[in-house]
């Protein structure tokens, strides 16, 4: 076991991938001599050699499909893209093709590709580096979607996607790269070093994708989330003293539905949170899936809580931020008597 | 002189009702454009993106360095396939007019971009095709019956019914699913090319895409691989001067050949006489070797001449002039080929007669027996439930509730 924040952890699960299975590669831009510009693939290409961690052409399309063609011809690729939000030039090569050549092949082939992205905000990146598009890519067929909030799961995830038959997206939301955040950013930084899940096994072990981890147990109202959002939520329900039950569904393709089925049947009380923006995010496909199954369960309407529609502002990035406040309101909302 | 910006807009040589114009298309003598060696210097190699390589003169005999020196059988089997794919591809427009297929893409004069090609690499190359060379199925051994069951979209079909028919895919003979994507076909090949280089493999891979799709944003990342990696891949453009309605002008062909793209990225550029069997066979074979040793990707280019409508949807006769294909300056591939035999006394009308009938009938068994495995709307039918399966190896929970509840719903089952 070690301390380790996720970067470090992400770093550790490529660097046993590549030493177990010869046919992992790691490519993308800067990755290789420079090491990441987040430093998650620091030291891999000095230890496993510039034909297995391969600095690239600035080419997110190019990424993305010289990876379907490598994974093709028996490669494990594993790409980098700098930030989720320069990933649509390889949008189509992701959706048209990546997603779905063991279908359109009927399993003649397939392409166990893994592409890793940073994304979310609180960083003060704007835009176009704060954006958390998770949606558009749970509503394509034939890919997983996977979001860690913590070291440990980051890791382990991280080494299941790479071993799994099937093309993932692995989205690391950057605010929490070097340790929790709680969704006040007037607080100092706390480590991941102080926190349980950044203690981290050295060695090889999986995360299955498909789980949910139920964060804290609890009665009167559940929480659902994933990413940053898991720890902002905590501290929220935290500060209204609430016996929350919260779920960090840690992957929302496959979705865990079970583990939010029964939580809500148990409390009656849901609320969603991500950070995406809310109107067509993944908030209301849960909330649709547990409107289904949970609805004779409900003493009060789901509530949402997300990013509004808007782009990441960067001057008012803590006023779009989903922040403690935001989910307090909502909480207070469900708590509601009928 | 001129104070003003202005927007050109390339226009088509010959609309209809026009006589075709193809004073546009720069010709060179058969056998008048150099060899350089396959590891040429990319500057020995300049010439070869803006000259036309020909070996097939107009007396129908094979000449000049680039004569790939192909033994005669090896000809024959190159004429064969070509005439294969025409028969072929002639029944499944018929079939289709008759409404049995839903779709189809023929290759008329453009066999030889798929055949001679197909026939000059390995047999374990690695290809990635575009919709319209299914002559590289029939040289590496698919069987028609299969293709047709794929159009078909019946109880063998290959994809299982979830395909448009001819985006066939072919894992045995080293071919990949076909896409009906433009072009994403061309870096996924350069991909390929790298994990090859990767594991020390020997095996090449090679990409086919239209002029017309040449210019999404594929072919330029494809390119900015292949040469920066120096990936052993041929990338191949065919040029047959149409997408659908729209030249190869807007394509961006209009001031220089596609082939001189391939310098700017680092990469040799060969403007290759498409319907010249030996042309296509010797340029291959050059841009094969010099990728199996170490020297990296070529872009070809194959200037041909898309005879037929771009697929049954299409009607070329209203966007251009119908005299096109008799004007065409390269000839017709099959035609060029077995007069090449005759010339060399290695073939004659009369063979060339009975062939065609053998074929003809080959391809009208194979018919007969794709339509004893069903058809889109009548006789044998592939179960539905198969729409649920290969989304990812092991269905995720949901789809396999979806999967039970349209079983629930449908009844009877």
């Amino acid at each position: 076991m070690s301390q380790m924040n996720m970067i470090q952890a992400l770093n550790s699960a490529m660097d046993i991938a590549l030493g177990r299975d010869p046919t992992v590669v790691v490519l993308g831009e800067d990755v290789g001599y420079f090491g990441g510009v987040f430093r998650v693939t620091d030291g891999l290409q000095g230890k496993y050699g510039e034909h297995r961690v391969l600095d690239t052409p600035i080419a997110e399309g190019g990424i993305v499909a010289v990876s379907i063609g490598m994974a093709v011809n028996g490669l494990k690729p594993v790409a980098e893209i700098q930030f989720v939000d320069y990933i649509y030039p390889g949008y189509d090569q992701i959706v048209s093709e990546l997603a779905r050549l063991r279908y359109r092949s009927a399993g003649a082939f397939s392409a166990p590709v893994v592409i890793r992205a940073p994304c979310g905000g609180g960083i003060r990146g704007g835009q176009t580096h704060s954006q958390s598009p998770e949606a558009l890519f749970a509503h394509v067929c034939g890919i997983q979607v996977v979001i860690p909030s913590n070291p440990y799961d980051a890791k382990g995830l991280l080494l299941a996607a790479i071993e799994s038959p099937d093309p993932v997206i692995f989205l690391e939301p950057k605010r929490i790269y070097n340790g929790p955040f709680y969704g006040d950013p007037t607080q100092a930084a706390q480590p991941w070093s102080r926190h349980p899940l950044g203690e981290v096994p050295d060695g090889h072990y999986e995360v299955p994708i498909g789980v949910a981890r139920r964060v804290r147990e609890g009665n009167e109202v559940s929480i659902i989330s994933y990413g940053t959002m898991v720890h902002v939520a905590e501290a929220a329900a935290e500060a209204l003293q609430l016996d929350a039950d919260i779920i960090d569904v840690r992957s929302i393709v496959p979705l865990d539905v079970e583990a939010i089925t029964e939580s809500v049947q148990r409390t009656g009380r849901c609320v969603i949170v991500h950070e995406a923006t809310r109107f067509a995010g993944f908030g209301a496909e849960l909330a649709a899936l547990i409107q289904e199954r949970c609805f004779w369960y409900l003493k009060a309407p789901i509530e949402r809580v997300g990013g509004f529609d808007t782009p990441y502002p960067h001057a008012f990035e803590w006023e779009y931020f989903p922040g403690p406040q935001r989910i307090q309101h909502a909480l207070k909302r469900v708590m509601e008597p009928e | 002189m001129v104070t003003r910006s202005r927007l050109h807009v390339p226009h088509a040589p010959a609309r209809p009702g026009q006589p075709p114009d193809f004073s546009y298309v720069r010709l060179s003598e058969a056998g008048a454009v150099g060899r350089p060696d396959s590891t040429a210097a990319l500057s020995d190699c300049a010439p070869l993106a803006d000259e036309l390589i020909r070996v097939l003169d107009d007396q129908h005999h094979a000449v000049g360095p680039w004569n790939p020196a192909v033994e005669a059988h090896e000809l024959q089997l190159g004429l064969r396939t070509m005439l294969l794919t025409r028969l072929f591809d002639e029944r499944m427009v018929t079939v289709q007019r008759q409404g049995r297929i839903s779709f189809y893409i023929k290759s008329t004069g453009e066999e030889a971009v798929a055949v001679a090609a197909g026939m000059a690499l390995k047999n374990d190359d690695f290809l990635f095709p575009s919709y319209r060379q299914q002559g590289l199925q029939l040289v590496r051994g698919a069987k028609l019956v299969d293709l047709m069951c794929q159009l078909l979209s019946n109880t063998r079909d290959m994809c299982k019914g979830r395909q448009l028919p001819v985006l066939y895919h072919n894992a045995a003979g080293h071919i990949f699913s076909i896409s009906g994507n433009l072009a994403t076909q061309f870096p996924q090949a350069v991909g390929y090319a790298m994990a090859a280089a990767i594991r020390g493999e020997d095996r090449i891979a090679a990409s086919w895409i239209g002029e017309g799709s040449s210019a999404e944003a594929d072919f330029h990342q494809a390119l900015v691989f292949a040469g920066v990696y120096r990936a052993p891949v041929l990338l191949k453009v065919v040029n047959n001067q149409w997408a659908i309605s729209t030249f190869q002008g807007t394509a961006g062909g209009e001031q220089r050949s596609f082939a001189a793209r391939g310098p700017g990225y680092g990469i040799p550029g060969l403007r290759v006489d498409g319907n010249d069997f030996l042309a296509v066979y010797a340029a291959t074979q050059w841009a094969a070797e010099r990728a199996r040793r170490g020297y990296g990707a070529t872009l070809m280019e194959l200037v041909t001449y898309r005879v037929a409508g771009h697929s049954t949807s299409d009607d070329p006769s209203r966007y251009r002039s119908k005299d096109e294909p008799d004007a065409w300056p390269l000839g017709d591939p099959i035609e060029r080929l077995k007069q090449h035999l005759i010339a060399l006394g290695a073939w004659s009308e009369a063979q060339h007669a009975t062939l065609t009938r053998e074929l003809e009938a080959e391809v009208a068994a194979a018919w007969s027996e794709a339509l004893s495995f069903g058809a889109l709307n009548e006789g044998p039918q592939l179960d539905p439930q198969l729409m649920f399966e290969d989304v990812f190896k092991e269905p995720p929970p949901m789809l396999v509730e979806q999967r039970a509840q349209w079983l629930r719903e449908r009844g009877g089952s």
